[in-house]
């Protein structure tokens, strides 16, 4: 008799089964379009060049140890990487109302601010409060909202299958309809899985209804950079929606823009009403976070912190995002082309007009399916490709079965 | 707590600023309802300790191994860890869930024993974790949601600070077992045993593995067995927390003692491991949570579960720590010296011991101080009472915390006659 006797087996997280699956696939012309990591044209994860300068600086260094970071992080990294979201001279920041908590990647940070919402938003321990994530969003948003006690979480319109693109009406409506102090999951920039992403004009009147209708705002910045190459153009909506004087989160991931992804450096930035509400606040964050690791992981917080406060670096670092950027764009190009030179069936415009790592293809599920399983090509289920996983020597294969697919499956 | 609207009195008129809109100021926030949290009772006290000016000042708070000049200490077999890795630029890849596979395998035979038939029949789980403290919350909200045969959690009493609002969190109810006995600054044998005895079957019952904290109190290993046949009989679901294997006696194996005769006796034990102390590697955050089932199939449906846990925490864990950890444990150079380092660091931490004794005899003290030699592990429970920590604080500048534990990590032997001193003062 056992303890966990009645433990089901559950499902496997979708995107790395999704991995483990194209790892077994012994087809030479397979292609990974499934995880969202960044890949060079040789199809290689790649450490940046300026990551690779700062670990020796930092295993030359003797006088660097390992001791516990404070509770919230280390402070050089919270202050530089709320600067990068914020701006340098953001007047947030400027008035003192700007903190910040270093946490486990995008996650951690997603989760931290879920925890505290629970717990200080709207009431104490109010689980009620909607929490709106956009249809679709990334897959671990709900589970992060739930496991932090909310109950009630429900979906936002956002893409729209038929024009392939944003659905505003049914995103504002939403935004009008949601009971008063709902929180909504909104995607910074390059929006996962949909690279869909609203004008500074639509920006302008959610943030409008958000206002009026007293609604939370909780910014997802996972891709700050990797969007348009340039880390302010890919910061706009968030300092807007700083001028425009709400009191917001805004977790930060530095998983793509630095290629750190396996050593978790996110950073939840918390804008406050002024310094003695964030005082408190950050207060209780410490609570929460004792609770649940203690203390944040120092090397990639370093890391990241060294290479922000050192100009030359950053400038290096700068380039090595852009050049990212540069080669997402450069493969949405050409994919684009060939399915147009191809005439695969459909309009393929969305395909460079949407932003970031991903697309949204619009295969639908019996497609996907079809390319799996007939063209060893990996993606996931939803349509969503990873531009990345495209380099000049597989895009040629990859339009040729993406035409193939839309003209034999429907 | 009272479901209460946050409100906050829209006293003083800041500047109405025509973008926050008309109905709200500056002084209006979401947060007015927020109260200021208090400073946690360890991590706080060596803020408090950073804060003050005095050269004489001396952190005996949180338990970080400190050299014989107070200076942290970064073992010789991490940094010659570091350099190998270093040489392989390896990518940045995220890990699995459950974290470095070369960790998590070395990581469960060092505290089950490279022999263990449970590694060899494969019916545990190991994941990589945030040290400790995300070991035991993994652990707390693994049998929060699985554990339906029972919401309690006996913890010894004392314990480890951080032991119950983890728990708690995770939605547990927290009970106690008579564990320290002030009045021989000893083991509560038979208080433990009685109390024991009382729990309700499937209870869960935490066990520190070794070199408890805060008391540094040890059962003996005749008493973990009867301890353990005790457990059995009570039909209890055993969890060790294990954050010092190598820091108590020095030996990697003595230490882990009590955890192997628990398995051997047939219990599925659930175990968090730390590598903080063991391998100097704190602020790298490398721990492990390991549950011991009935066979390889349970093995993979508790692991399946415990990844749906962990990735709405932060999806997967970080890399530098474990990837040391794992070298250091692969490489049997570096598993040699490190072996050695653990040894010296227990070794000098019993030396200050002596030191602390023989000083405190030195000063005139007419109380037994025999329990800051036989208490074992990074602290010492001194006895002293709460008024005495804070005289102790106020007028010395010793930092430690208000039970009365000091970590004899912070002891130097340029500053073991300060301490003994301070020690005698407030307590004469």
């Amino acid at each position: 008799m056992s303890l966990f006797g009645e433990v089901p087996q559950a499902t496997p997280v979708a995107v790395f089964k999704l991995s483990n699956d194209f790892k077994e696939d012994a087809n030479p012309k397979k292609v990974n379009l499934g995880v969202g990591a960044y890949r060079t044209d040789e199809g290689q994860p790649w450490v940046l060049p300026v990551v690779k300068k700062v670990e020796k600086i930092i295993v030359a260094d003797n006088s660097l140890n390992h001791e516990y970071l404070a509770i919230l992080g280390l402070p050089e990294f919270r202050s530089s990487a709320s600067k990068i979201a914020l701006g340098e001279d953001s007047p947030a920041i400027q008035e003192n109302r700007v903190g910040a908590v270093q946490c486990l990647g995008g996650t951690g940070a997603l989760k931290m601010g879920a925890e505290f919402l629970r717990r200080w938003y709207n009431g104490n321990d109010n689980t009620k409060t909607p929490v709106y994530v956009s249809a679709p969003t990334w897959e671990n948003h709900n589970a992060v909202f739930a496991n932090a006690g909310f109950e009630d979480i429900r979906p936002y319109k956002y893409w729209d299958a038929e024009k392939r693109g944003l659905d505003l009406d049914g995103f504002l409506g939403d935004l009008e309809s949601a009971p008063k102090h709902s929180i909504f999951v909104l995607h910074a920039c390059a929006h996962n899985p949909t690279g869909t992403d609203p004008t500074h004009v639509e920006w302008m009147q959610v943030a409008e209804v958000m206002k009026r209708r007293k609604l939370f705002v909780f910014f997802d910045s996972a891709y700050q950079g990797f969007a348009s190459g340039c880390l302010d153009k890919d910061a706009w909506a968030v300092r807007y929606f700083v001028t425009q004087g709400f009191e917001m989160f805004c977790a930060q991931s530095f998983s793509k823009n630095f290629g750190l992804y396996n050593e978790r450096v996110g950073n939840l930035t918390i804008v406050a009403r002024d310094s003695d509400n964030l005082k408190r606040v950050l207060s209780q964050m410490e609570k929460i976070v004792r609770v649940t690791w203690s203390n944040p992981p120092s090397q990639g917080a370093r890391l990241v912190a060294i290479t922000l406060n050192t100009p030359e670096l950053f400038a290096e670092w700068k380039d090595n995002v852009k050049s990212m950027a540069d080669r997402v764009l450069l493969m949405r190009a050409s994919l684009q082309a060939k399915l147009q030179a191809l005439e695969t069936p459909g309009t393929w415009d969305h395909i460079t007009q949407q932003i970031g790592m991903f697309s949204f293809t619009g295969l639908n599920p019996k497609q996907v399916e079809y390319m799996i399983k007939e063209r060893s090509i990996y993606l996931m289920a939803s349509g969503r490709i990873n531009m990345c996983g495209l380099t000049t020597k597989n895009i040629d294969y990859v339009a040729e079965s993406i035409h193939e697919t839309v003209v034999n499956v429907q | 707590m009272a479901l209460l609207k946050s409100s906050k009195a829209i006293s003083s008129i800041g500047t109405f600023s025509a973008s926050l809109g008309v109905l709200s100021t500056r002084n209006s926030s979401w947060w007015g309802g927020v109260q200021m949290g208090p400073p946690d009772p360890i991590l706080g006290v060596s803020e408090a300790f950073k804060r003050d000016t005095s050269p004489k000042k001396m952190n005996l708070g949180v338990g970080a191994y400190r050299d014989d000049h107070g200076k942290p200490f970064v073992l010789d077999c991490v940094r010659k860890a570091e350099a190998l890795i270093s040489s392989k630029q390896l990518d940045k890849e995220y890990l699995a869930i459950g974290g470095l596979g070369d960790f998590t395998k070395s990581c469960a035979q060092l505290a089950l024993g490279a022999d263990s038939e449970v590694l060899k029949s494969g019916r545990n789980i190991t994941v990589q974790t945030i040290s400790g403290t995300g070991s035991l919350c993994i652990g707390a909200n693994f049998l929060s949601r699985f554990h339906s045969a029972s919401r309690d959690v006996y913890l010894p009493k004392p314990s480890w600070g951080n032991h119950t609002p983890i728990f708690r969190d995770a939605g547990m109810q927290l009970k106690a077992y008579r564990y320290y006995d002030p009045s021989t600054c000893g083991f509560d044998f038979n208080g433990a045993l009685d109390d024991i005895s009382k729990m309700p079957e499937k209870s869960v019952i935490m066990l520190h593995a070794c070199a408890h904290n805060p008391t540094g109190v040890d059962p003996k290993p005749e008493q973990w067995k009867e301890i353990a046949d005790l457990v059995k009989k009570r039909d209890l679901l055993v969890f060790f927390d294990m954050a010092y294997q190598g820091f108590a006696s020095g030996d990697i194996d003595r230490d882990a003692w009590a955890v192997r005769h628990f398995i051997e006796q047939g219990h599925k034990i659930v175990l968090s491991q730390s590598f903080a102390k063991n391998m100097g590697l704190y602020g790298e955050r490398v721990g492990g949570f390991t549950v011991v089932c009935n066979d390889a199939e349970e093995a993979k449906r508790v692991e399946s579960q415990l990844k749906i846990l962990i990735r709405p925490m932060y999806s997967n864990p970080p890399m530098n720590g474990a990837r040391i950890a794992a070298t250091i444990l692969n490489t049997p150079d570096l598993y040699k010296i490190w072996l050695e380092e653990v040894h010296g660091m227990a070794n000098r931490i019993i030396k200050m011991r002596e030191q602390l004794a023989a000083n405190l005899k030195n000063e005139g003290s007419t109380h037994n101080w025999q329990h800051v030699i036989d208490q074992i592990g990074m602290f010492c429970f001194t006895g002293l009472k709460p008024e005495q920590v804070e005289r102790l604080t106020k007028e010395f500048s010793v930092y430690m915390t208000k039970d009365g534990r000091i970590s004899m990590a912070g002891v130097t032997s340029s500053n073991v006659g300060y301490l003994a001193h301070g020690i005698h003062a407030v307590t004469k």
